[in-house]
């Protein structure tokens, strides 16, 4: 299982940096799909790439917090490591499939290629388990698809590519970021049908990070909502839908255009997005809050556990009587 | 304007090869402006009293076969590189980029002149200009022309590819739909991006220009002979090589130096100008 | 009868013709698209990648010429227009752009950019007038006149498109065509900037068409609805009809598809709904027959085309 704790990214130098991402916690069981939910800037693709340990030299770097993968420090290790003491590891999928396969390789010798990596086999047998890996993606026709070039390939076809990929190394948790955003909506139901179907029988525990709420309320067991790079909060799916205690939250659903309300004016957000770390004092959120008070704009909000396990940050969850 | 010119020079000067390479360019031109201020000696004064000279006090790079001093030759020898190199540049500029960008703009007149630009560019540079010399005759004139028609197709090719790139872009779209015809979109969208790239370009044209223009001196095609001109002088030097080297070293150093030093200008403008680069200067963009 | 529409399109086909390894072929982008646009309506287009419904929209502001069809605005074809009438037809008929990121030129200020069709038609009758339009467009649009000076790189996704809707409504057009105008958005911004259509549209008495592929989107803004599948429109009907009783069986799948925030219906596992052909694959008959559930040997064999089976709803299926 997969626990973030307290994990804060920061850019800058070590003297004078700046936190883009802040104490981010969450947790991820076995065969559950969690959903990291926000707005572009929000700080949901950066934190993915700490759990996996893609943050480059120079870049942004973790400042503190810990990342455990079946009780495993993820951060302070080698993936190696990772492997050998016999965990599965984290796998990732990203938003365009076109840039993250090598254009001028075989579909086929690309996932041989991660298998080889993970697995010391003979050649026939990673051309079998490649086969049998198009196969577990809903692939038609895999023997035959072995050999196509990327571009040969839909969009949809390429997206299962690398999930195929990703699942050669048979990780214990599966980052998903935007894997969909890209698609057309018949493709996406298939895809999000498979990242179910995957869950299930493999017990594949999934990140999904995404903004499209409509998909979080389709596929996801639990929601974390991020704003300013900040875990706002934290709860089943079907609590945030129905009982979303943030304000953010609340205004966010209330946003989601849908032709029930043919012609109604939606509801927005005033103002901007914070960036992270624009706000110093209290509240990130305060400036565009509606329920905003004096307290919320001095006093950074603590983090309250609601009725099962529901976390939200804020002074006065939105439906708790003081 | 001001803050626009900063932004710029400030980085470039942090970069040590860029401020080398700009200073040493900034001597050349000193030189080349002040001549006849800086030259101790007439470049032309033919004394033979003191033919020969290796380099001593009166004369810091010593005298040639005719007691020309050296120092001052190179000094006025700068004015014709830097004349050599802005007629080139203006040349290429001129015909090269309408000739890029009707191109691209206009696909039928473009295969016909693109293929015109393949030939051209299929000759090496300096068989191309000693060509066309043989067909305009020698002269400072005539070697700008020359060498100018060579980098007119590089020229042609680089504003060619970014305008067939500008012509896809969505606001170049959005302008056509608006009404912008051909001049328009040349004067307001095509030419303003064009301008970062082709600043990089004449630079090295400039450098490039140099050292065609001393080859032509050198093989006698180029500046007549009473016009000092580095070129000349490596010529000229060309017998005594074993036994008064500095007639070759000093004019040969300045026609590297020059070249080197547009280059060094012209890779930190291409580093500054780079999108990437001057979005990190920007700030974020999303 | 009502007043005649303010758009008429009718036919219209675009062909494009690629080479693939040697041979070449002819793709049908838009294969006899008719609609008509009344004044004062959104009609939404609707569909998936390669349906044609950006061609479609290009062919109207003439950025694309169409093989076949016409487009007819105040009775006249906006193709065969001469120098006179395409000039109004370019202050007329105005375009927002998907992405906000792209449609502004990043060398030229927010005032410069908005300015643009009144300086290339000139429309301003001195500098002091220009700066006023350009003022007004900016309120119009929810931006403070300081916007003027600055460059799109200062401003957010949000910012930038709502300065491409002030560019396309500087000159009063009667048609606004949005390709994709919120796509590019975060949904707290989609929110914002379609609200912000929506008042134009009624303030400023526009015919608008909607172009998306998120029928959540289309749905929210639109009056009627077109659904487009592989270059030809399939269904057309008023909003509610669309999306409460969709007939087509392309709609249907597309409903269905279409993820709501209700969490108590969730995707199952193993859907298999097919996608839509490759452009060099088109099939003979219904594009939609290789996936469709209905499909008959009709359906392989022949196309069918747009008929109306109820008042103010078409319909291009054989089996409904």
């Amino acid at each position: 299982m997969l626990r973030v704790r307290d994990l804060s990214i920061s850019i800058g130098t070590p003297t004078e940096s700046l936190d883009i991402v802040s104490s981010v916690s969450f947790e991820i069981e076995r065969g559950e799909i969690l959903g990291l939910v926000g707005e572009s800037g929000c700080g949901k693709s950066m934190t993915s790439l700490a759990v996996m340990g893609l943050l480059d030299k120079g870049g942004p770097w973790v400042r503190t917090g810990r990342v455990e993968l079946s009780g495993f420090d993820v951060i302070n290790s080698q993936p190696y490591q990772r492997v050998e003491a016999g965990h599965g590891g984290i796998a990732m999928i990203f938003q365009e499939p076109m840039s993250s396969l090598n254009p001028v390789m075989k579909v086929g010798d690309q996932i041989e290629e991660a298998i080889a990596v993970h697995q010391k086999t003979s050649s026939a047998r990673q051309t079998l388990k490649a086969r049998e890996l198009l196969e577990m993606v809903r692939i038609p026709d895999a023997a035959m698809q072995l050999g196509a070039y990327p571009h040969q390939l839909s969009g949809g076809m390429r997206q299962r590519v690398m999930i195929a990929i990703a699942l050669a190394c048979q990780p214990q948790v599966l980052i998903a970021d935007e894997p969909t955003t890209a698609l057309d909506v018949t493709v996406q139901a298939q895809i999000l049908s498979l990242l179910r179907e995957l869950c299930d029988t493999l017990g594949l525990s999934i990140l999904f990070i995404t903004h499209d709420l409509g998909v979080v309320a389709q596929l996801v067991d639990r929601v974390a909502v991020m704003y300013a790079g900040r875990v706002v909060e934290t709860a089943t799916v079907e609590r945030v839908f129905a009982y979303p205690a943030h304000p953010y939250t609340e205004a966010l659903m209330s946003c989601l255009p849908d032709p029930g309300h043919w012609k109604q004016r939606l509801t927005t957000i005033p103002g901007q997005a914070a960036k992270p770390g624009q706000v110093r004092n209290g509240c990130a959120f305060a400036p565009r809050c509606r329920y905003a008070v004096a307290t919320c704009v001095d006093q950074a909000p603590p983090c309250a556990t609601l009725f099962d396990n529901h976390r939200v940050l804020c002074h006065f969850p939105r439906g708790v009587t003081a | 304007m001001i803050s626009v010119i900063s932004s710029f020079l400030i980085p470039f000067m942090r970069r040590p090869i860029a401020a080398v390479g700009l200073g040493i360019l900034v001597c050349m031109i000193a030189a080349a402006i002040l001549a006849p201020i800086l030259a101790p000696y007439d470049p032309s004064k033919i004394e033979p009293i003191v033919r020969l000279l290796p380099p001593n006090a009166a004369h810091w790079f010593g005298t040639d076969q005719f007691g020309r001093d050296i120092l001052s030759r190179v000094i006025y020898g700068a004015r014709l590189a830097l004349l050599i190199g802005i007629g080139v540049v203006s040349f290429a500029l001129i015909t090269g980029v309408p000739a890029g960008v009707l191109s691209a703009l206009y696909p039928r007149f473009g295969s016909i002149m693109m293929r015109l630009i393949d030939v051209l560019m299929s000759f090496p540079a300096l068989l191309l200009a000693l060509g066309l010399i043989v067909i305009l005759g020698r002269g400072v004139t005539n070697a700008i022309l020359a060498i100018g028609v060579v980098y007119l197709t590089t020229t042609s090719r680089i504003t060619y590819g970014l305008t067939l790139r500008l012509r896809t872009e969505t606001y170049v779209e959005a302008a056509s739909s608006m009404g912008a015809g051909a001049v328009w979109t040349i004067r307001k969208h095509v030419l303003p991006n064009l301008i970062s790239p082709l600043l990089v370009q004449a630079s090295f044209v400039f450098a490039f220009a140099q050292l065609s223009a001393a080859s032509l001196d050198f093989l006698g095609l180029g500046a007549p002979p009473e016009i000092p001109s580095w070129g000349n002088m490596l010529a000229d030097g060309r017998i005594f090589i074993t036994r008064a080297p500095w007639l070759l070293f000093f004019p040969g150093f300045a026609i590297a130096m020059t070249a080197l030093s547009l280059n060094l200008v012209g890779d930190a403008l291409r580093d500054l100008l780079d999108p990437r680069f001057r979005e990190m200067l920007n700030g974020n963009r999303r | 009868m009502t007043e005649p529409p303010v758009l008429d399109v009718r036919g219209l086909s675009t062909d494009y013709t690629l080479r693939r390894g040697g041979k070449t072929v002819r793709i049908q982008a838009v294969k006899d698209v008719s609609f008509t646009l009344a004044k004062r309506e959104v009609l939404g287009i609707v569909g998936e990648s390669g349906c044609g419904k950006t061609s479609v929209g290009r062919s109207i502001v003439r950025l694309t010429k169409p093989h076949r069809g016409e487009v007819l605005f105040a009775g006249n074809d906006i193709f065969t227009a001469d120098s006179g009438d395409l000039k109004k037809l370019r202050l007329k008929i105005r375009m927002v752009f998907q992405d906000p990121f792209a449609s502004l030129n990043p060398r030229r200020s927010i005032g410069d950019s908005i300015a643009e069709t009144g300086d290339i038609h000139g429309l301003f009758e001195n500098k002091a007038d220009r700066q006023r339009q350009i003022l007004q467009a900016l309120t119009n649009v929810g931006l403070d006149s300081s916007f003027a000076a600055h460059f799109p790189h200062e401003l957010s996704g949000g910012q930038r498109q709502r300065v491409g809707i002030a560019r396309a409504i500087l000159p009063a057009p009667d048609i606004v065509i949005a390709d994709e105008p919120v796509s590019a958005l975060d949904v707290s911004v989609q929110a914002q900037v379609l609200n912000l259509l929506a008042d134009l549209q009624e303030t400023m008495g526009l015919s608008m068409i909607f172009i998306s592929h998120d029928l959540g989107v289309v749905g929210q803004i639109s009056d009627r609805v077109a659904v487009m599948y592989m270059g030809r429109i399939v269904e057309t009907a008023a909003t509610r009809d669309i999306t409460d009783r969709p007939i087509h069986p392309y709609t249907r799948t597309l409903m269905a598809a279409r993820p709501k925030p209700d969490p108590t219906i969730r995707i199952a596992a193993g859907i298999e709904i097919g996608e839509p052909p490759s452009q060099f694959d088109r099939p003979l008959g219904c594009p939609y027959a290789k996936r469709c559930a209905l499909a008959t040997s009709q359906c392989q064999s022949n196309d069918p085309s747009l008929r109306i089976v109820a008042p103010g709803r078409m319909v291009a299926c054989h089996n409904v």
